[in-house]
C-alpha cells in the first residue's frame, strides 16, 4: 500500500475501540478476505458435487452441456470481466477522491451486472420452455411443433456433436421417446438401444463420427447448472445491491475525503463473483 | 455509537471496587441491550440464549430418557420418541454448544484479555447475535409447526421424503451457521489486529489461542454445513435429485458433504473447552501453565487435522476399504494432540498451591470425564471394533463424555471462574460444591452404563428395546434426573448472587491475564488505561490483599502502557 | 506401583469372562469367526485405556491431595516446559495408536474379504421389515444358514438408508436404496441370534427386528427344502398368513383391529371403505390385488400413501394365497 493511500485514509472517522485508521483498514480487509473464503467453500460444496457427479458420469455432462449457448457464456464471462474492471477503476477514483469518475463506474458495474442477469435470464427462459430443468422438473420436450429445430439443440452446437438435424419431428419424436425422470423407474442402467429418432441409420454422418444418445439420468446435469448458476445468480444480485448502496455514499459524499474502504470491500467481493463465474463458465459450458 | 477515546481520569491505576457505572448500567432500557456494539453485553445476552437452549434441549433429554424406563411405550408413541430425540440432538448442537463458549464467555473475555476495547468488527458481532436469535426462532418455530424426526444429522433419503418440518428446522439451521461465521471470523480478525503491545503470538493466553483455532474452524467448515442445507432444502421442496437414487442422485454424498462440517464442528466444542481447562488448571494450581507451546500449537494442529477425519462416521456406509483405511489413520493423529494436552495440564498441578474453588472441581471433574470420552475415542476410530459399535449406545456415551462431559463441564468451570468478572458478585461456594458433585455422579450414572449397553448391541435410536436392556436404560433415566438437579441447584445460586452475592474484587482468583486488570464488572470502556501484556502465566506477580479479598499486582505500572495519560 | 497392577489386573478379569462363547461383561457371545479378533482388539483398547485411566485419576488425586494449598503456602518452584517428557508422552501414545490402527485395520480387511465359495442370500431391507431371499428364490422374514459356512449377503433398500446388524457375529453393514452392499460372515455356533436395523429409517426403526438361525449341520437344506414349498405343503389360507407375515404386510397391517400405518386387515374382505378420494369401494379380489400392485391407486381415507409395491416381488400364486387368507372367516385367520 503506498504513502499516498495511507495519507487519504487519515481524519477518516475512526471507531473508537480502533487504536489508528491503520488498524481500522487492515482490521476491514482481513475481515473481508476471510468472508471471501467462506464463499469459496460455500460454492466448494456445489464444485465437488459437480466432480463427484462428472466422474462418475462423463457422458451425463457431455450431452447436456450441448443444450447450453457457448456464446452467450462467452458474452456473460465478458460482461463480468469488464465489470471487474470498472470496479478496480472505482476503487482507484475513490482513492484519487474523483467522485464523478467513481459514480460513473459504480454505475456502470452495476449496468454490466445487470446485463448478466438479463442474458441470464433469457437462457433461463429457453431451458424453461423446453423443459431442460432439474431433475424434479426434468421434462424435455419442443414449445410447440412450429419451433424451428435450433431452438431445441442449438445449431452451431449440434454441429459440434454431430448430430445431423433432420426434420423438426424426429428431433421431438427422440426427444419424447425419453422417459421423463419418473420416481418408479428402475436406477439399473437402460438397454444400449437409442430412441428410434437420433440412432436412426440414416442420421450417421459421413465421417462415422459419434450419434449422441441421451444417457441415462440426463436430468443430473441440468439440476447441477441450476443449483451452481442460480447460487451465482443470487450473489451477483448481491453485489447489485451493495453497489447501489456504494452510489448512495458516493451521492452523500461518504467518499469526499478519499475513504475508500468501502468501495475496496465491495469490489473485492465483486472480483471473487466473477472469478467464480469464470469456474462456472469453463465447467458447464465449455465441456469438450 | 464512536465513544471518545480518553476515559474518565484519575491518578489511580487500578481501580479495586466495583465500579458504580459498570458496563450493565451504563445505558438503560431493553432497545440499549438490543441494539448495543459493547462486547460484554452481547456475550451477556447470548448467555441468557444459550443457557435457555441448553434449559430446552435438556427438557427434550429428560422427557426421551422417561421414555426409555421401560421397552415399548411408556409415555409417549413412536413417532413422538423420535421426535424428541432429534430435536434434543438439534437444539443442542445448532442452538447450544456450537455457538456456546465462544459466543458467550469469548465475546465477553476475548477483548478484555487483549485489553481492548471491543472486538475488531463490533456491528458484526451484533447482527451474529441478531442471526442467532432469528435462527433459533425458526428452529424453534419449526418445532411447533410439527418439528423433526431424522435424528439431528437429516440423513437422506429419510430426511428428504418424511412428512415433518425438516424444510423449516434446516434453514433454522443454516441461519445459524452465519451467526457461527461471523463470531469466528470476528475473532480471527481482532485476534490477528488488536493484540496489545508485548503480546506476540507466543504470549497470548491460551484461551486465545484456543478460541483462535475455533475460528478458523467456524470460518472453513461451517459454510459448507450451509451449502448441505442448502442443497437438503433445494431437495425437499424443488426436487433437485442430488440425493434421490431415483432421480440419479446419490444418497451417500449428503454423508460425505454433512460430516465434512460436522466432524471439525466437534472440535469447535472440544477447543474452546480446553481453552478455559489452561487457564483453570493453571491459576487454581498457582502455578505457570506446562509446555506453554506445545499446548498452543496442539491447538491449530487439532483444527486442522479435524477437516481430515470425516470418513470415521462412515465405515459401514459403503465406501471403499481405501477410504476407511485413511480415515481410520488420521482419526488416530488427531488423537495424540488431545491426549498430550492432558498431560500438560496434570504436570502443571505438579508442585503447585492447588485450591478446590468451584472452577477448579470442574475443571478436575473435565480431567476425568474427557478421558474416558477421549479414550473411548479409540474404540471408534479402529475399523474392525467400529464396525460392532458404530450406530449404538456405545456412541452415544462417547459423545456425551466429550461434548458434555468435556465441553459442557468446561463451559460451566469457566462461568464460575469469569462469574464474578461479568456480573461483580461472588456466588456461594458451597452450593456450587453440591452442585458439581451432583452434576458429576448424575452424568456418569445416565452414560457410563451406555457403553455397556452398546458393546452388547443396543441400537441407538430406538424407540423400543429388548428387555435385557431394561436396567441399563434404568440407571440411565435415574442418573439423568439427578443431573437435572444439579443444575436446578445450580441456577438457583447463580441468580441468587445476582441480588445478594458479596460484591467481588476485581481479581477474585489470581489471574494474570489482561481482564483481571479492570473492575468487577468492567466499565463500559473496558480499561482506564492503555494496556500492555507480561507473561499471562506469571502468577508469581500478583498477591494476595485480605483488605479487598482480591488479588492485587505486586508492580501494575508492568501491564500498562502509559501510566493515566490519554492516547 | 504394585498397588495399581493389581487394580489393573483385577479390571481386566472383570472385563473379559473366562469363557467368550458365553459373552462377557462388555460383549455379547463371540459366533462368528470374526467375533474373535473383534473381541481381542476392543479387549487390548479396553486395558490401554484402562491403564492410561486409572494413571491420569491417580496422578490428580494424588497431586491434589500431595499440593492442596494450605495457608501462606504457594507454588514450587518447578519447571515449566521439559522436552525430553514431552517428547516421551507424544512418542509413546504415538506407537500405542499406530498399533491400535494396525490391528483394526487388519481385523477390517478379513470382514471385507468374503471366500469364495460363500453361500449368497440376497437381502432386502424396508421400512420396517427386512427380507431374506435365498438362491432358490423362496423368500423369508428371518435369516437362516448353516453354521460353519460362510454367507454372503448382498443387501439393497427399497426405501431410505437402513443398515444390517448383528451383534453376536460382530458385523453391521448400511443398505442404501439404489444400489447393492455386501456382507459376509461364517457363523460358528447353532442357535438363534438377534438382527437389528442400526440406522435410523423412522417410526418402527426400532422394530425393524429380524432372527439369524444358525443351524446345525445338515440341518440347513432341510428346512430349505421344506420352507420353500410351502405353497404347496400348505393350505392357500396358512400360505397365505404366512406370507403376510414374512413379506412384512404385519409391520403396517395388523390382523386385531387396530390401525396402524395403514388399515386394519381384520375382516377387510366384503368391508365397505370408505377412500381418500371420498369414494367407497367394496373389497373385493380384485381391489386386494390392485392394493398390493398399486397401493397408491386408491387409499383408504385417513392413511398416507406410503405403502411400497409389491410389483415384481410376489408371484401370482402368492398374491392369490394372500387374498385366500384374509378372506377366510375370522376365526381362521386369528392366529399368526
Amino acid at each position: 500500500m503506498s504513502d499516498r493511500e495511507h495519507a487519504s485514509n487519515d481524519g477518516m472517522a475512526v471507531d473508537h475501540h480502533f487504536e489508528n485508521a491503520d488498524q481500522q483498514y487492515q482490521s476491514a480487509k482481513l475481515g473481508m478476505w476471510v468472508f471471501l473464503t467462506t464463499e469459496i467453500l460455500f460454492f466448494g460444496g456445489l464444485f465437488v458435487a459437480y466432480a463427484v457427479y462428472r466422474g462418475n458420469h462423463p457422458e451425463v455432462f457431455v450431452f447436456g452441456h450441448h443444450f447450453l449457448d457457448k456464446n452467450l457464456g462467452a458474452l456473460n464471462t465478458v460482461i463480468l470481466i469488464c465489470s471487474s474492471l470498472t470496479a478496480a477503476w472505482a476503487v482507484r477514483a475513490a482513492q484519487l477522491r474523483q467522485i464523478g469518475m467513481l459514480k460513473l463506474m459504480i454505475l456502470l458495474t452495476i449496468v454490466f451486472a445487470f446485463g448478466f442477469m438479463g442474458v441470464k435470464a433469457f437462457e433461463y427462459n429457453g431451458k424453461w420452455k423446453h423443459g431442460l430443468l432439474w431433475a424434479g422438473q426434468y421434462d424435455p420436450h419442443l414449445e410447440d411443433h412450429g419451433e424451428t429445430s435450433h431452438e431445441v439443440i442449438g445449431e452451431e452446437s449440434a454441429e459440434d456433436a454431430h448430430i445431423e438435424i433432420v426434420t423438426e419431428e424426429t428431433i421431438v419424436e427422440a426427444i419424447e421417446a425419453q422417459p421423463a425422470a419418473d420416481p418408479n423407474r428402475s436406477t439399473i442402467e437402460p438397454a444400449a438401444e437409442g430412441p428410434a429418432g437420433l440412432a436412426a441409420p440414416d442420421l450417421v454422418a459421413a465421417d462415422e463420427t459419434e450419434v449422441e444418445i441421451e444417457p441415462a439420468n440426463a436430468q443430473t446435469y441440468f439440476s447441477i447448472y441450476f443449483l451452481m448458476t442460480g447460487l451465482h445468480g443470487i450473489h451477483v444480485i448481491g453485489g447489485i445491491g451493495a453497489f447501489a448502496w456504494l452510489l448512495l455514499c458516493a451521492r452523500r459524499g461518504d467518499f469526499d475525503g478519499g475513504h475508500f474502504t468501502r468501495v475496496d470491500m465491495v469490489a473485492l467481493y465483486w472480483h471473487l463473483v466473477d472469478l467464480i463465474w469464470i469456474y462456472l463458465f469453463l465447467l458447464l459450458y465449455l465441456i469438450d | 455509537m464512536a465513544e471518545a477515546t480518553s476515559a474518565p481520569g484519575g491518578d489511580e491505576l487500578v481501580d479495586h471496587t466495583a465500579s458504580n457505572d459498570n458496563y450493565l448500567t451504563h445505558g438503560k432500557g431493553i432497545l440499549s441491550w438490543l441494539f448495543t456494539l459493547d462486547h460484554k453485553r452481547i456475550g451477556v445476552m447470548y448467555l441468557v440464549a444459550i443457557l435457555s437452549s441448553f434449559f430446552l434441549g435438556g427438557v427434550f433429554a429428560l422427557v426421551l430418557r422417561t421414555e426409555l424406563w421401560t421397552p415399548g411405550q411408556t409415555i409417549m408413541t413412536a413417532d413422538t420418541y423420535n421426535k424428541m430425540f432429534t430435536l434434543h440432538g438439534a437444539v443442542m448442537i445448532f442452538l447450544f454448544i456450537i455457538p456456546g463458549i465462544p459466543a458467550t464467555l469469548g465475546n465477553f473475555v476475548l477483548p478484555l484479555m487483549l485489553g481492548a476495547k471491543d472486538v475488531a468488527l463490533p456491528r458484526l458481532n451484533l447482527a451474529s447475535f441478531w442471526l442467532w436469535l432469528v435462527g433459533a426462532t425458526v428452529a424453534v418455530a419449526s418445532i411447533v409447526i410439527g418439528a423433526v424426526d431424522t435424528g439431528w444429522t437429516f440423513y437422506t433419503p429419510y430426511s428428504t421424503t418424511t412428512n415433518t418440518a425438516v424444510t423449516a428446522m434446516t434453514l433454522g439451521a443454516f441461519i445459524l451457521g452465519f451467526s457461527s461465521i461471523f463470531t469466528g471470523l470476528n475473532f480471527i480478525v481482532t485476534i490477528h489486529k488488536m493484540r496489545p503491545e508485548g503480546m506476540t503470538w507466543f504470549r497470548m493466553p491460551l484461551f486465545l489461542w484456543g478460541i483462535y483455532s475455533t475460528a478458523i474452524i467456524q470460518v472453513l467448515a461451517t459454510p459448507v454445513l450451509g451449502i448441505t442445507l442448502l442443497l437438503l432444502v433445494a431437495e425437499r421442496t424443488l426436487g433437485v435429485g442430488i440425493f434421490d437414487p431415483a432421480l440419479g442422485g446419490d444418497p451417500v454424498l449428503y454423508q460425505h458433504f454433512f460430516w465434512f462440517y460436522s466432524h471439525p464442528a466437534v472440535y469447535i466444542m472440544i477447543l474452546p473447552a480446553m481453552a478455559i481447562m489452561s487457564e483453570l488448571i493453571s491459576v487454581f494450581s498457582g502455578k505457570h501453565i506446562f509446555g506453554y507451546k506445545f499446548i498452543a500449537w496442539s491447538s491449530i494442529a487439532i483444527a486442522l487435522l479435524s477437516f481430515l477425519v470425516w470418513g470415521h462416521h462412515m465405515f459401514t456406509s459403503g465406501q471403499s476399504g481405501l477410504m476407511n483405511m485413511i480415515f481410520s489413520a488420521l482419526t488416530f493423529s488427531v488423537a495424540i494432540p488431545s491426549a498430550v494436552k492432558v498431560f500438560n495440564w496434570l504436570a502443571t498441578m505438579y508442585k503447585g498451591s492447588i485450591r478446590l474453588a468451584a472452577p477448579m472441581l470442574y475443571a478436575l471433574s473435565f480431567l476425568f470425564l474427557f478421558a474416558i470420552g477421549g479414550l473411548t475415542g479409540l474404540f471408534l476410530g479402529s475399523l474392525s471394533v467400529d464396525i460392532h459399535l458404530h450406530d449404538t449406545y456405545f456412541v452415544v456415551a462417547h459423545f456425551h463424555y466429550v461434548m458434555f462431559g468435556g465441553t459442557v463441564i468446561a463451559f460451566l468451570g469457566g462461568i464460575h471462574y469469569w462469574w464474578p468478572k461479568m456480573f461483580g458478585r461472588m456466588y456461594s461456594e458451597r452450593w456450587a460444591q453440591v452442585s458439581a458433585f451432583l452434576i458429576f455422579v448424575g452424568f456418569n450414572l445416565t452414560f457410563f452404563t451406555q457403553f455397556v449397553m452398546g458393546s452388547h448391541g443396543m441400537p441407538r435410536r430406538y424407540y423400543n428395546y429388548l428387555e435385557r436392556f431394561t436396567a441399563y436404560h434404568q440407571a440411565s433415566t435415574v442418573g439423568s434426573f439427578v443431573l437435572a438437579l444439579g443444575f436446578f441447584i445450580m441456577a438457583g445460586y447463580l441468580l441468587h448472587s445476582l441480588v445478594a452475592g458479596e460484591k467481588a474484587p476485581a481479581n477474585p482468583w489470581g489471574g494474570a491475564t489482561l481482564e483481571w486488570e479492570t473492575t468487577s464488572p468492567p466499565a463500559y470502556y473496558n480499561f482506564k488505561n492503555e494496556m500492555r501484556a507480561g507473561d499471562p502465566y506469571d502468577l508469581d506477580a500478583l498477591r494476595w490483599d485480605p483488605s479487598i479479598k482480591g488479588y492485587v499486582r505486586k508492580d501494575p505500572s508492568s501491564v500498562l502502557l502509559s501510566t493515566g495519560e490519554e492516547s | 506401583m504394585t498397588a495399581l497392577h493389581l487394580a489393573q489386573m483385577l479390571l481386566a478379569r472383570i472385563a473379559i469372562a473366562p469363557d467368550p462363547e458365553d459373552g462377557s461383561f462388555w460383549m455379547p457371545p463371540q459366533v462368528s469367526t470374526v467375533a474373535h479378533s473383534v473381541d481381542w482388539l476392543f479387549n487390548f483398547i479396553l486395558a490401554i485405556s484402562v491403564f492410561f485411566f486409572i494413571l491420569i485419576t491417580f496422578v490428580m488425586v494424588i497431586f491434589v491431595l500431595k499440593y492442596r494449598r494450605r495457608e501462606g503456602q504457594t507454588a514450587q518452584d518447578s519447571p515449566s516446559h521439559n522436552l525430553p517428557l514431552e517428547l516421551t508422552w507424544t512418542a509413546i501414545p504415538l506407537v500405542l495408536v499406530i498399533i491400535i490402527f494396525f490391528f483394526g485395520f487388519k481385523g477390517f480387511l478379513d470382514m471385507a474379504t468374503p471366500p469364495a465359495n460363500a453361500y449368497e442370500v440376497m437381502v432386502e431391507g424396508q421400512k420396517w421389515n427386512w427380507s431374506f431371499t435365498y438362491p432358490n428364490g423362496y423368500v423369508d422374514e428371518n435369516l437362516h444358514v448353516p453354521v460353519d459356512r460362510p454367507v454372503q449377503l448382498v443387501m439393497s433398500s427399497a426405501d431410505v438408508i437402513h443398515s444390517l446388524y448383528v451383534p453376536a457375529f460382530r458385523i453391521k453393514m448400511d443398505v442404501v436404496p439404489g444400489r447393492y452392499s455386501k456382507a459376509w460372515f461364517e457363523a460358528t455356533q447353532p442357535g438363534e441370534y438377534d438382527l437389528f436395523c442400526a440406522e435410523y429409517c423412522g417410526t418402527s426403526h426400532s422394530d425393524m427386528l429380524a432372527l439369524v438361525i444358525v443351524h446345525p449341520p445338515g440341518e440347513f437344506e432341510i428346512w430349505l427344502e421344506k420352507a420353500s414349498n410351502f405353497l404347496e405343503t400348505m393350505s392357500p389360507v396358512d400360505a397365505g398368513r404366512k406370507l403376510f407375515q414374512v413379506r412384512g404386510c404385519t409391520q403396517c397391517h395388523s390382523m386385531d383391529g387396530s390401525a396402524k400405518t395403514g388399515p386394519t386387515l381384520l375382516g377387510v374382505f366384503g368391508r365397505t371403505e370408505q377412500m381418500a378420494d371420498g369414494s367407497s369401494i367394496t373389497v373385493d379380489e380384485n381391489y386386494i390385488r390392485e392394493s398390493i400392485l398399486e397401493p397408491n391407486a386408491r387409499v383408504v381415507a385417513g392413511f398416507e400413501p406410503v405403502m411400497p409395491t409389491y410389483q415384481g416381488r410376489l408371484k401370482d400364486a402368492e398374491i392369490m394365497a394372500i387374498i385366500e387368507y384374509l378372506k377366510a372367516p375370522t376365526g381362521a385367520s386369528q392366529e399368526e
